[in-house]
């Protein structure tokens, strides 16, 4: 007893399930999101760095709002002195999102992009740094 | 030995990865070339080797079952254990490969003083599920990479799998149930020594690769971060058949995608198989119908056959003579 026609029917479903990801993208273009840094904040600085270099805030910046938080809510520090000695609040509202007060086009094109949501915004506002 | 050189081989791979990616930036082989053939050998192999498998005929009937079959109207047949019709073992089949039920009857037998003791033994049967079932999870999960928008089912499968909310990024349990397993997995055929008597480097290799992926995952997403928005336009580029490398992405990426296409060119060669194997295992795929259909054996050759309606008509008339009684004249 052979079963080929059950075999070949599971082995295109298989096949199916594992080139689904090249099926579900035929004919769509990837389109890498823009993060906005057009915000009055950062159109007045002179020279326009964040609180690390780019690339560090790329990678970084989560693990450095956690540390924030633990400095500023554990030991009660508030001042972050930056690797050029520049020195910064400890703050996801009063620092973060004064710069970057375009939350929706800056933090969200990324987030909603790679798919994090980061469930801060159930407790911080994102609202205060664009003066709503 | 076996269990050295596998080990060896899996540092051989990270090493590779490390020096070929880090240090000399081959990242168009080790980011596209790489995966792509990974892929091309994975769903060849799969497919060639079921298929196979599948020319080779079942001459028997020979479901295993350990329940009632079907049989006189009054008798109450165990329709899982012993299914009669296809739905039965499509019913059948779906338990097994989600529950692994065959592996929940696992036994273990000991000496107890000086008697045979048979026991159940049931952390073989944990172990593999946590470890199917977490590596399941972090392989929809990781769809988030070559999908966009994300499919609002990953977005859920996602928050329950971070829902302890410890750390940034958020902790996934799966990340810490399938070190587990496969540690435990690991640690059973080194520490038990029946089991290592019987344990090939084909036993352990597969575990410390897999092992080595998982690791690897984690280090780079709660330790050494990389641009994860730079993988994911690689991985949409992928799938898309325009890859770009629109950011600098450290080797520990490289590591990790390196080790992940070494296992899916290695699955269809290897006892990995069983995944496929599975479900063409005649002892679970077949209905137990032998009753009530004829199981045509495939390889029997055309036997001659004389029946007795043509013997009759070949002797009519001598057994006529000899007052034999006909059937056909009855
Ligand atoms: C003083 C204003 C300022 C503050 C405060 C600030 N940023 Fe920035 N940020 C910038 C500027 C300007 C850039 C662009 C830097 C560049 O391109 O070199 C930037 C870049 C970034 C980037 C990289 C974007 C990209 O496209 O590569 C991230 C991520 C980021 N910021 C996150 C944060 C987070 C999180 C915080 C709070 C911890 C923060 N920033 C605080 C001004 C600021
Ligand atoms: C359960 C509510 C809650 C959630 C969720 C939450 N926070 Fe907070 N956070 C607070 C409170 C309360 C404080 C203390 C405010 C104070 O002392 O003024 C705080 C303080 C902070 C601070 C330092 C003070 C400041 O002004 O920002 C940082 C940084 C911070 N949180 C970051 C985060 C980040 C990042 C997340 C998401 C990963 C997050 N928080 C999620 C409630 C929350
Ligand atoms: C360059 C793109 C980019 C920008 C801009 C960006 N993020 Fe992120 N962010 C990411 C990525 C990617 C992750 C998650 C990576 C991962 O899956 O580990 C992340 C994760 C986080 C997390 C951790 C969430 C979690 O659940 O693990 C927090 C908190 C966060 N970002 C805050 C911010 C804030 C606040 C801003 C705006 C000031 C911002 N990010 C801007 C890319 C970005
Ligand atoms: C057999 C397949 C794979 C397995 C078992 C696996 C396993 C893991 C694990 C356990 C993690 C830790 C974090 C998490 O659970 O999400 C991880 C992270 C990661 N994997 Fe994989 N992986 C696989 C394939 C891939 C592929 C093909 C890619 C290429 C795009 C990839 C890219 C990543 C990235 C970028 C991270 C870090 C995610 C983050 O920082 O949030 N993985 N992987």
């Amino acid at each position: 007893m052979y079963n080929g026609g059950k075999i070949i029917a599971g082995l295109i479903i298989f096949a199916a399930i594992i080139t689904s990801p090249f099926l579900l993208n035929i004919g769509k273009a990837d389109e890498a999101p823009q993060p906005s840094l057009d915000t009055p904040a950062i159109n007045q600085m002179s020279e326009k760095k964040c609180v690390e270099s780019a690339e560090f805030m790329r990678t970084g910046h989560m693990q450095m709002l956690n540390d924030w938080r633990d400095q500023v809510v554990r030991n009660g520090d508030t001042v972050y002195v930056s690797n050029s000695g520049q020195e910064y609040e400890m703050s996801l509202e009063n620092s973060c999102l004064k710069c970057h007060s375009n939350k929706q086009e800056f933090c969200d094109s990324c987030h909603t992009y790679a798919q994090v949501d980061p469930y801060c915004w159930d407790c911080h506002t994102d609202t205060k740094g664009a003066g709503q | 030995m076996k269990i050295w050189s596998s080990l060896l081989a899996v540092i051989a791979l990270v090493f590779i990865a490390w020096v070929g990616a880090g240090v000399l930036h081959l990242s168009t082989f080790f980011g596209i070339v790489l995966p792509y053939l990974a892929l091309i050998i994975f769903l060849a192999g799969f497919l060639l080797r079921v298929i196979k498998w599948g020319k080779s005929p079942v001459p028997f009937c020979i479901p295993t079952t350990c329940g009632q079959q079907e049989s006189l109207p009054w008798i109450k047949p165990n329709k899982i254990e012993n299914p009669t019709t296809t739905w039965g073992v499509i019913w059948r089949m779906i338990l097994e490969i989600t529950l692994f039920r065959s592996l929940f009857r696992n036994t273990a037998t000991e000496k107890h003083d000086g008697n045979l003791a048979i026991g159940s033994a049931k952390w073989l049967w944990f172990g593999s599920l946590l470890f199917h079932w977490s590596m399941l999870v972090i392989i929809i999960r990781h769809l988030r990479f070559f999908t966009e928008p994300v499919p609002v089912l990953i977005q859920g499968l996602e928050f329950m799998d971070s829902f302890l909310q410890i750390g940034i990024p958020l902790l996934y349990m799966t990340d810490v149930f399938i070190v587990l397993a496969l540690s435990y997995l690991f640690l059973r055929r080194v520490a038990i020594p029946k089991v290592k008597y019987i344990s090939q480097a084909a036993d352990y290799f597969p575990l410390l690769l897999l092992l080595g992926v998982a690791i690897s995952g984690i280090l780079m997403r709660y330790f050494f971060r990389v641009d994860v928005v730079g993988v994911k336009e690689l991985a949409m580029g992928l799938v898309t058949f325009r890859p770009v490398f629109s950011a600098e992405i450290g080797p520990i990426f490289y590591i990790h995608l390196t080790l992940v296409s070494c296992l899916f060119a290695y699955f269809p060669w290897s006892k990995l198989m069983h995944a496929g194997g599975i479900f063409m295992s005649p002892t679970r795929n077949l209905a137990n119908n032998s009753r009530m259909v004829r199981h045509v054996n495939p390889w029997n050759y055309a036997v001659k056959t004389h029946t007795y309606d043509e013997y009759e008509e070949e002797f009519r008339d001598k057994m006529k003579k000899v007052g034999l009684p006909l059937e056909g004249e009855g």
